[in-house]
């Protein structure tokens, strides 16, 4: 397996290590809850080392991002980050990326980390098919990330940098230090809480991570795992890629509708116009348990006597206190409200869809 | 750290202990070091009441909030009653394993076979080299 720099911290820490993807991360530290309600009420840091990173610089950057995904980026400024989709020839979903726009003709682009490499040979394939005049290197191995999420994020972080983070918004970044390291941070993160990504070299995120760990103990701060990073991301309805959605699936089938610009061209774009003039037939929907179990990823969802689905995310939410998830079912049984079985190992247990998210924070 | 592991009881490899209460019926659960492993509680599917089960059967389903794992019969037996606490409390396992966390009670096909099960000793041992 594939070790992130953090790896030896994690071990220090007596963390549960799982194989995610081929990668040795720690899945939990104390405990899912406890690690999940940190990132809810105070602050949590997370190994996202894993996660790919992939530069496009050249004066044809944003031509070959402008065909390869699907958001119009044409109005993107430097320091802002845009989520996109990167779609192959039917018009399925590769990849859900962030675009990081450094300069002009300089681009970083944020991968699921199983995601990495298709991604890279989709974009180089873009590249050499149209003769666009830029460069694209997969840079993942030089730069290591760190999340740090939750409502006491920024007072945490304000020890550990000058910059101004009250300037800073949602899903803006800027180039900075963080204890004392070059890095990149970005105002965003996977939790539904305020929250930063931090990327910095990978030989100084080791530093990062101990200056926010030391320094986070009178904050609540707890190292968190991928445990929790999945019941966090679930309650917020934030997909996972290769587990609510594969490269057979439509961004029309999921919530991902919104990142299509249809008014310009982009690979996949026929394939995907095709999809939306003929209307899905199957979408991805929160589902809620109002009977008892937890239904989990792969268990069947009926409608009566007929199967109408199959859940992708399930779990128990510490949040909300109860079993959700997200199934893909027919568009016959799509509306909030309407009332499910889930195969539960022998037995059906009764669900409801409901509308997303399931949890949404305040905003102060 | 686990709490020690009774000795008034017998424990199987994969972490159920198993009380003979001296009236032909036992208790089972499951053992401070496995609530420990699985962390975090949050539901346990209990056996239906008459249920008779083979040794090593599936006896009842606990999970936690990543895992889902199946609790075995230590011996043959049927199902008398079940710890209907833990449909609403089901960290009463995390809490208490060895006592209020208790899973099911049942009538041992032949309760002998509860002696041939491993002793607190012979449990303690296993864990230990399953810590190394």
């Amino acid at each position: 397996m594939k070790k992130t720099p953090l790896y030896e911290k994690h071990l220090a820490l007596n963390a549960k290590i799982i194989d995610f993807g081929g990668w040795a991360m720690p899945v939990q530290y104390t405990g899912v809850i406890e690690e999940h309600n940190a990132t809810r009420n105070a602050v949590s840091v997370f190994d996202i080392c894993h996660m790919g990173e992939i530069e496009v610089r050249g004066p044809q950057a944003l031509e070959l991002l402008q065909f390869a995904l699907t958001r119009d980026l044409a109005g993107q400024k430097t320091g802002r980050v845009r989520l996109a989709l990167l779609l192959n020839d039917h018009g399925g979903i590769i990849d859900d990326l962030t675009v990081y726009k450094m300069a002009s003709d300089r681009y970083i682009l944020v991968t699921n980390a199983a995601r990495r490499e298709s991604d890279y040979h989709r974009l180089q394939s873009i590249r050499a098919d149209k003769k666009f005049d830029c460069k694209i290197e997969d840079i993942s191995d030089k730069i290591g990330k760190v999340d740090l999420q939750g409502p006491r994020a920024q007072e945490l972080l304000r020890l550990l940098t000058d910059t101004d983070l009250d300037s800073l918004g949602f899903y803006f970044f800027c180039e900075t230090k963080v204890a004392k390291a070059e890095a990149i941070l970005s105002r965003s993160g996977y939790t539904g809480e305020d929250g930063f990504e931090i990327y910095a070299p990978a030989d100084k995120i080791g530093l990062i991570w101990d200056e926010l760990t030391s320094a986070g103990v009178g904050f609540g701060l707890k190292p968190a795992g991928l445990g929790a990073r999945d019941t966090l991301r679930l309650e917020c309805a934030l997909m996972l890629n290769g587990q609510d959605m594969t490269e057979e699936t439509s961004p029309l089938e999921v919530t991902y509708g919104w990142l299509v610009d249809w008014g310009k061209d982009f690979a996949g774009k026929d394939a995907a116009e095709a999809v939306r003039d003929r209307g899905i037939d199957k979408k991805l929907v929160g589902f809620e348990m109002t009977g008892r179990g937890i239904a989990r990823h792969g268990y069947h969802v009926f409608k009566g006597e007929r199967q109408a689905g199959i859940v992708t995310s399930g779990t128990f939410s510490p949040t909300l206190n109860r079993a959700i998830g997200l199934a893909f079912v027919d568009i016959s049984c799509a509306a909030a409200g309407t009332e499910l079985s889930i195969i539960i190992r022998d037995r059906q247990a009764s669900a409801k869809v409901v509308k997303l998210p399931f949890y949404k924070r305040e905003k102060p | 750290m686990s709490k020690p592991n009774p000795q008034d009881r017998f424990y199987s490899k994969d972490h159920e202990w198993i009380k003979d209460d001296g009236g032909g019926t036992a208790f089972i659960g499951i053992t401070d070091h496995a609530q420990e492993l699985l962390t975090d509680i949050v539901f346990v599917e209990l056996p239906p009441i008459g249920k008779k089960v083979a040794a090593g059967g599936t006896l009842a389903v606990v999970e936690s909030v990543k895992s889902v794992s199946d609790v075995y019969a230590p011996v043959g037996c049927e199902v008398i009653e079940v710890n209907t606490e833990l449909e609403n409390a089901p960290e009463l396992i995390n809490a208490d394993a060895f006592g209020t966390g208790w899973i099911a009670k049942v009538r041992p096909d032949d309760a002998a076979q509860i002696k041939a099960l491993m002793s607190s000793a012979d449990y303690d041992s296993l864990i230990r080299e399953e810590k190394q």
